[in-house]
C-alpha cells in the first residue's frame, strides 16, 4: 500500500518537473519553429488538456516506461535507460555485496571485542571512511592503482558481453578488473556505515536481560553472539541496509562520473547540467522503483526474522 | 550575578560530560583541529599568504608550481599553485570558509525545519503526524545527493544561467538542507514520543500550560541531545554533500571555489602529474570532515547512555 | 558444612569520584532444601551478591576479597572456571520475565539449547526433558506450546518458562532475583508456591532476593537483612522480623504497612519521627480553607474508554481494547478514595480521565457541579487549578532541565500571573517547607535528589495551585518501604491540615488499607465492588475481591 503511495508521489514530482520547469515545447523544438507548428505540437502532445488528464496520461506512460525523447540526445529515454541500466545495476550489486558482507562481519567483530586493539583500528578506519567523500576515494584509487601502479583501469567497463538486451562485464577478465575500483569506491562509505550500525546494535543487545540470562544458564559465548545477539540485531540492520542500498544507486552517480562508468548516473548528471527533463524524471521514477522493490524485500525479511509479526500474541492467560 | 556564573562554571567543571571531554584524546584533538580550521578560514583575509581571487595579483608565470619541498617548489607557495598561478593554500582557506558556511547554513536549515515538523508531529499525533512522517518517508526514498541534484536541476530550469551563478550558493544551501530534514524530523519525533509519555509532560498539561509552552519549554530541551549528535554528524555529511555537488559541477561556481570545486579543477591535472592541485584540497576536506565526525562520535558515546 | 558458604565477601564498584563499596564483609550460607531470603532496600547490595556468585557482576564491579565456597571450589577465586557452574550447578532468574527471554527464538529452542549445552542428549531426548520441565513448572499443554515464542505467553507463564530454563541441568542452587516484583499479586502467589514446591521436590537451595518483607515472611526459611552492603541481622524470619534486635530492622519492620489493621501513622525511627508531626505549614496562610461537608466532589457516571490501535492501512482486524467499562462512583469532599486493581484493570486510565489527560469514550465526570468533559477555555483552567496529580515514577515526573524553584513556580505563575517575583519565591520556600525539604533545594536540579525527595518535590508542585483534589497514581510503588512510610505519612498530614480530598490509586492492598476511607475494586476495566475500607478487608463481598485478598502476601512477623 505504502509503495503505491510512494510511487504516486514520485510520479507527481516528476510530472511537475515536466510541466513547470521551463516550457516543454521550447525544450523539444528548435528556435526556428513557427508559432503554428508549436501550437500544433502542443495539441498533439495533449498539453492543452486539463491537468489531471495530463497527469493520468503521464502515469500510464510511466507505467510503460515511456518518458518521451531526451531533449539533448534526441532519442527515446526508455532506450537510453535500458542501454545503461545493466552497467549501473552490476556496479550497485557488487558494492552491496561488499558493503553488507564486510560491514556485518566487522560490525559483529567490533561489537563483541569492544576494547581490542584491532577493533579500535577498525573503528578509527571506519570513521575515516565516513569522512572520505566518495569522489575523493575514487580519485585516490585511480591515482594509486591506475596512475602510479598501473594495475587496474581507471575508466570504463572493459569488454562487455551482450546477453539479450543485457550487456554484462562480469564474464570477461577486463570487465571484472574494471569493476574492482568503482565497486570498492562505492561500497566503502556504506560499509563503514553498516559496521558502526551493527556494532552499536550488538553492543546494545549484549546489555539486555535475555543475554544476561543466557549467560547465567551457561550458554557458550559463540552461541550467545551468533545465535542470540546477531539474530536480534538483524531487524534494525535490515531496515537501514535496505535504505542504504537505495542510496548506493544514487551515489553511483558520483562513482560513475569519477570512473566514467557508462551507467545511468552518468546519464543523469549530464541531464541535470542540460536540464534534460525527460531523463531526469525517468531516473527519478527508476530510483523510486528500486526503493519500492527493496522495501518489499525488507518487509519479507522482517516477516522471516521477527516472530512477533508472524504470530499473534495472546493476552493474559492468568 | 557573579555567584550564579561561578555556580554554572562549577556545574560544568563537575559534570561527567566535561570530565569525559578532557579525558578523551579524540575529543580534544578533533576540537582543537576544528578551532584552528574555523579560525584560519574565517580570518582568511588576514591569514592567507596570498589573495587568490584578485586576477591582477595572479601571474601565469607562477602556474603549476609544485609544493615547497619539491624540486621546483618555492616557499612563497607552500602547497604550490594551480593552472592560473593561484596559491593553493590561500585558495583552500577561502574554499574552506565557503564549504563551512554552506554546510552550517544547510544543516541549520534542516535542523530548524526538521525539528519543528518532527516535534509537532510527535506531540500532536493523528492525521497531521501521519502526513508529515509519510512525507519524510517518501523523501527518504530519494537519496539526499539525488534530491540536491534535482533541486539544482529545477532551479536551473527556472532561472537563467547568469542569474544561477549568483544564487548558486543559496540554491545549494536549500538543496542540501531540504534533503536532510527527514532525518531530523524522524529523530525529533521519536524522542518527542518518548518524552510526551513521561509524567512531567502530564504534570505540565494538568497545570494547564498551553501546548506551545509544553513543546518548546519542556520537550525541546529534553530532546536536544540526540539532535545535537546527529546534527554534528549531519554537518560533516552536509560539507561532504556540498563538495560532492561542487565536484560534479552543479555546486559552487568556480569564481568563488569551495573545496569541492578546487578538487574538480585539480582532477583534470591528475594524469599529467600535477597531483597536488587536487590532493591538498581533498586532504583539507577529509581532515575537516574527519574531525567533525570524531567529535560527533565522541558525543554519541557520551551523550547516549544507552550505548556505553 | 552448608552447601554454599560465603565468607567475608567484599565487592566494590570503582567510579571516577569514589570507590563504591557495594558489599562489605558479608558472610552467610545456604543449605539444600531451604529458601534463604536476602532482603534489603535499594542500594543494600542484595542483587550484587546474587550476581557475584555466578561471576556476572556488571562492569566495573569487582570482588575485592572473601570466598564463595561451593563444595571444594571457591567461586570468588578468579582462577575458578566459573562459567562451568552457570546453569549446571547454579541457576539464576531475573526480575522481569518480559525481557528475560530471547524474543526471536521459540521457548523450545531456548530450552533445548540450554539442555544440550550441559547434558549429552540428542535432540529427541532433550525435547522430552524440556517438555517434562515445562510440565513441572506448571505450563499447561506443554507439548503443544513447545514451539511458541515468548510473546505468546502471559507474564506469569513467562516467568514459569524462565524458571524451567534455569532448571534445565538440574542445578543445586537457584538464585531468584526479585522473581515476582514485576507480576500481579495473584500471579505472584502462584510463582512463590512453585518455588516452594521445587525446593521440596528437588531438594533445591533457593536464594530469594527481594525488597518485599511480606514475601520473605511468607516463604523464607531463613532471612538475611542487608543495608548499605552490610548484613544487619540474620536468622529465622519469625525472630528477625518479629523481634528484631537492630534499630534498622525495627524501623524497616515498622515501615511495612500492616495487612490486618489500620494505623494512624507509620512510626518512623530516628530523627524525623518527632518533628514530622508538626510540619511547617506556612502555606496555610495562603490556603482558603473550607469546611469539608462530605458532599460529593467528583461524580463519575457510566464512564467508558476504549482504545483502538491507530494507523490507517493496517492489515488485520483491530478490535478496540475496552480499558474502562461503564464505571460509576463518587468521591466525597475530604475523603481518601482508593482505586485498586491489578495491571490492566483500568485504574490509571480512570485517573487520567478525571484530570482530563485523556477524553472518555462515553460517560460523564462531574467535578463540583460541572461536567468536566465539556469544559474549555477559562473554565478548564479554573478546573485544572482545583485538581492536581502526583505520579508513580519519581524519575520521569520532573523535568530534568529545570531547577526545582522553576518546577514549583511554574504552576504558581501560570495561575497567578500577577504575583510579584519575591512573593513567588516566598511561596516556593513555604511549599518546600511543607514537604520537609530545605529551602536550599530550590537552586538544584532533579537529578541531585533521591526518589523519595523527588516525590516530595512532585507533591509540592501539585500543592502550588492549592487544589481541592489530589490524584495520587501509585505515588509510592517505586520507593523503598521506609521512604514509602514517610511519603504516606506526609500525604496523611497534608490531607488533614489542608482539607484535601485524595484519589489514591494503587495495586498494593496493604498500602490502600492504610490510606483510604472507601475503596473501589476494579477488574478488567469494570468495578467489582465499592466498600468502606475496613468493611472490604474484613468481609469482601465480590469473589474477585476475596481472591485478591487471599493472594496478597501477608506480613506476619
Amino acid at each position: 500500500m505504502q509503495s503505491v503511495g510512494v510511487m504516486l508521489c514520485v510520479a507527481l514530482l516528476s510530472f511537475s518537473l515536466f510541466n513547470f520547469v521551463g516550457d516543454p515545447i521550447n525544450n523539444m523544438v528548435g528556435e526556428e519553429t513557427s508559432t503554428e507548428e508549436r501550437a500544433e505540437l502542443r495539441e498533439t502532445l495533449g498539453l492543452n488538456d486539463p491537468i489531471h488528464i495530463q497527469f493520468g496520461r503521464f502515469v500510464v506512460n510511466a507505467a510503460q516506461f515511456n518518458f518521451g525523447k531526451s531533449y539533448q540526445l534526441r532519442r527515446p529515454v526508455s532506450e537510453l535507460i535500458a542501454e545503461r541500466m545493466p552497467a549501473t545495476l552490476e556496479l550497485v550489486i557488487a558494492s552491496s555485496i561488499l558493503a553488507l558482507g564486510f560491514g556485518v562481519f566487522l560490525g559483529v567483530y567490533t561489537g563483541i571485542n569492544r576494547t581490542g586493539v584491532l577493533s579500535n583500528i577498525i573503528l578509527f578506519v571506519s570513521l575515516a571512511g565516513v569522512s572520505l567523500p566518495t569522489f575523493v576515494i575514487g580519485i585516490l584509487f585511480i591515482y594509486i592503482f591506475a596512475v602510479i601502479l598501473g594495475v587496474l583501469p581507471s575508466f570504463g567497463r572493459g569488454e562487455v558481453v551482450q546477453i539479450g538486451f543485457w550487456s554484462t562485464g562480469l564474464l570477461t577478465a577486463s570487465g571484472l578488473k574494471a569493476l574492482i575500483l568503482p565497486s570498492l569506491t562505492l561500497s566503502l562509505f556504506q560499509m563503514t556505515y553498516i559496521i558502526r550500525l551493527v556494532r552499536a546494535e550488538i553492543m546494545e543487545i549484549l546489555q539486555t536481560d535475555y543475554i544476561k540470562f543466557a549467560r547465567a544458564r551457561g550458554i557458550s559465548n559463540r552461541s550467545i553472539y551468533f545465535g542470540h545477539a546477531l539474530r536480534n540485531s538483524l531487524i534494525p540492520v535490515v531496515t537501514i541496509a535496505g535504505i542504504n542500498i537505495g542510496t548506493l544507486v544514487a551515489f553511483s552517480i558520483i562513482t560513475e562520473t569519477v570512473f566514467q562508468w557508462p551507467g545511468m548516473g552518468f546519464l543523469f548528471i549530464q541531464a541535470v547540467k542540460f536540464v534534460d527533463i525527460p531523463i531526469m524524471s525517468a531516473y527519478l521514477v527508476f530510483i523510486a522503483l528500486v526503493f519500492v522493490a527493496i522495501n518489499f524485500i525488507v518487509d519479507i525479511l522482517y516477516f522471516l526474522i521477527d516472530p512477533r509479526l508472524r504470530t499473534k500474541s495472546e493476552n493474559r492467560d492468568g | 550575578m557573579a555567584d550564579r556564573s561561578a555556580g554554572l562554571i562549577h556545574r560544568i567543571r563537575d559534570s561527567d560530560i566535561f570530565h569525559s571531554f578532557i579525558h578523551s584524546p579524540t575529543a580534544l584533538i578533533s576540537s582543537c583541529l576544528l578551532v584552528v580550521i574555523l579560525l584560519t578560514s574565517f580570518l582568511c583575509e588576514f591569514v592567507a599568504p596570498h589573495d587568490p581571487f584578485t586576477p591582477a595579483s595572479l601571474s601565469l608565470m607562477d602556474a603549476f608550481t609544485p609544493p615547497f619541498w619539491a624540486e621546483d617548489g618555492s616557499m612563497v607557495f607552500l602547497f604550490g599553485t594551480d593552472g592560473q598561478g593561484r596559491d593553493l593554500l590561500s585558495a583552500i582557506l577561502y574554499g574552506t570558509r565557503i564549504s563551512l558556511i554552506v554546510g552550517f547554513s544547510a544543516i541549520l536549515f534542516s535542523v530548524i525545519f526538521g525539528v519543528s515538523l518532527g516535534l509537532t508531529a510527535g506531540y500532536f499525533g493523528g492525521r497531521y503526524e501521519t502526513v508529515i512522517m509519510r512525507l519524510a518517508d517518501v523523501q527518504l526514498t530519494i537519496p539526499s545527493i539525488l534530491m540536491a541534484l534535482l533541486v539544482d536541476g529545477v532551479v536551473r530550469g527556472i532561472i537563467s544561467r547568469e542569474l544561477h551563478d549568483e544564487v548558486a550558493i543559496y540554491v545549494l544551501i536549500f538543496a542540501i538542507g531540504i534533503s536532510e530534514w527527514p532525518q531530523f524530523a524522524r529523530v525529533a519525533r521519536g524522542a518527542t514520543l518518548v518524552e510526551k509519555n513521561k509524567d512531567y509532560i502530564s504534570a505540565a498539561r494538568i497545570i494547564g500550560l498551553p501546548n506551545r509552552l509544553i513543546m518548546f519549554k519542556h520537550i525541546l530541551p529534553n530532546i536536544l541531545r540526540p539532535i545535537l549528535v546527529i546534527g554534528t554528524i549531519g554537518l560533516a555529511l552536509a560539507i561532504l554533500a556540498e563538495s560532492t555537488l561542487s565536484f560534479l559541477g552543479v555546486g559552487v561556481p568556480p569564481t568563488t571555489p569551495s573545496l569541492g570545486t578546487l578538487i574538480r579543477l585539480g582532477n583534470d591535472f591528475l594524469f599529467s602529474g600535477e597531483w597536488w592541485i587536487s590532493f591538498f584540497p581533498s586532504f583539507f576536506l577529509v581532515i575537516l570532515a574527519f574531525s567533525i565526525n570524531l567529535l560527533g562520535d565522541w558525543m554519541r558515546d557520551t551523550l547516549n547512555p544507552k550505548i556505553n | 558444612m552448608d552447601f554454599l558458604e560465603i565468607t567475608n565477601l567484599n565487592i566494590s564498584y570503582p567510579t571516577r569520584r569514589l570507590l563504591v563499596a557495594a558489599v562489605q564483609d558479608v558472610s552467610f550460607s545456604v543449605r539444600k532444601g531451604e529458601i534463604l531470603g536476602l532482603v534489603g532496600e535499594s542500594g543494600s547490595g542484595k542483587s550484587t551478591i546474587g550476581r557475584a556468585i555466578l561471576g556476572l557482576l556488571d562492569e566495573p564491579g569487582k570482588i575485592e576479597g572473601g570466598t564463595i565456597q561451593l563444595e571444594n571450589h571457591d567461586l570468588a577465586d578468579p582462577a575458578t572456571e566459573i562459567s562451568s557452574f552457570r546453569g549446571k550447578r547454579i541457576g539464576l532468574i531475573f526480575q522481569d520475565p518480559q525481557t528475560s527471554l530471547n524474543p526471536v527464538m521459540t521457548i523450545g529452542e531456548q530450552l533445548i539449547e540450554t539442555i544440550q549445552t550441559h547434558l549429552q542428549l540428542d535432540a529427541n531426548e532433550a525435547r522430552k526433558r524440556a517438555v517434562a520441565l515445562l510440565d513441572d513448572v506448571g505450563i499447561i499443554n506443554a507439548d503443544a506450546r513447545f514451539n511458541d515464542y515468548p510473546h505468546q505467553f502471559s507474564g506469569g507463564m513467562r516467568q514459569r518458562v524462565v524458571i524451567a530454563l534455569a532448571l534445565c541441568a538440574d542445578p543445586d542452587i537457584l538464585i531468584a532475583d526479585e522473581p515476582t516484583t514485576a507480576l500481579d499479586v495473584s500471579i505472584q502467589s502462584q510463582i512463590l508456591a512453585l518455588l516452594q514446591k521445587l525446593k521440596a521436590d528437588r531438594n533445591l537451595a533457593v536464594i530469594l532476593i527481594t525488597h518485599d518483607m511480606a514475601v520473605i515472611s511468607e516463604v523464607a526459611d531463613r532471612v538475611v537483612v542487608l543495608k548499605d552492603g552490610r548484613i544487619v541481622e540474620m536468622g529465622a524470619p519469625a525472630a528477625v522480623l518479629g523481634t528484631p534486635s537492630q534499630t534498622y530492622t525495627k524501623s524497616l519492620v515498622s515501615s511495612v504497612p500492616p495487612t490486618d489493621r489500620r494505623i494512624d501513622r507509620f512510626p518512623i525511627m530516628g530523627a524525623e519521627q518527632n518533628h514530622a508531626a508538626d510540619h511547617n505549614l506556612k502555606i496555610l496562610n495562603r490556603w482558603q480553607l473550607q469546611k469539608n461537608t462530605g458532599a460529593s466532589l467528583v461524580r463519575v457516571e457510566a464512564l467508558s474508554k476504549s482504545f483502538s490501535s491507530e494507523g490507517f492501512m493496517r492489515i488485520g482486524t483491530n478490535e478496540p481494547v475496552h480499558a474502562v467499562r461503564n464505571v460509576s462512583f463518587e468521591i466525597r469532599e475530604g475523603e481518601s478514595f482508593g482505586l485498586v486493581g491489578e495491571s490492566g484493570s483500568g485504574k490509571s486510565t480512570i485517573a487520567k480521565m478525571i484530570v482530563r489527560l485523556i477524553e472518555p469514550t462515553s460517560g460523564a465526570i462531574f467535578f463540583e457541579q460541572d461536567d468536566i468533559t465539556t469544559l474549555d477555555g477559562p473554565a478548564l483552567l479554573a478546573f485544572r487549578r482545583k485538581i492536581q496529580m502526583v505520579f508513580q515514577d519519581p524519575y520521569s515526573s520532573l523535568n530534568g532541565r529545570m531547577k526545582i524553584k522553576n518546577i514549583i513556580a511554574e504552576p504558581i505563575l501560570h495561575h497567578n500571573a500577577r504575583l510579584e517575583r519575591a512573593d513567588i519565591d516566598h511561596y516556593v520556600d513555604d511549599l518546600l517547607a511543607a514537604v520537609d525539604l530545605p529551602a536550599s533545594s530550590k537552586e538544584r536540579y532533579p537529578h541531585e535528589f533521591s526518589g523519595g525527595q523527588r516525590q516530595r518535590i512532585s507533591i509540592a508542585r501539585a500543592l502550588a495551585t492549592q487544589p481541592k483534589l489530589l490524584v495520587c497514581d501509585e505515588p509510592t510503588s517505586a520507593l523503598d518501604v521506609s521512604i514509602q512510610a514517610q511519603i504516606l505519612n506526609l500525604l496523611k498530614d497534608l490531607q488533614e491540615k489542608l482539607g484535601l480530598t485524595i484519589l489514591f490509586i494503587s495495586h498494593d492492598l496493604p498500602v490502600v488499607r492504610q490510606m483510604c476511607d472507601r475503596i473501589a475494586v476494579l477488574k478488567d476495566g469494570a468495578v467489582c465492588e465499592i466498600a468502606a475500607a475496613e468493611q472490604l478487608f474484613a468481609s469482601p463481598e465480590h469473589s474477585y475481591s476475596q481472591h485478591l485478598l487471599n493472594s496478597m502476601p501477608k506480613f506476619q512477623p
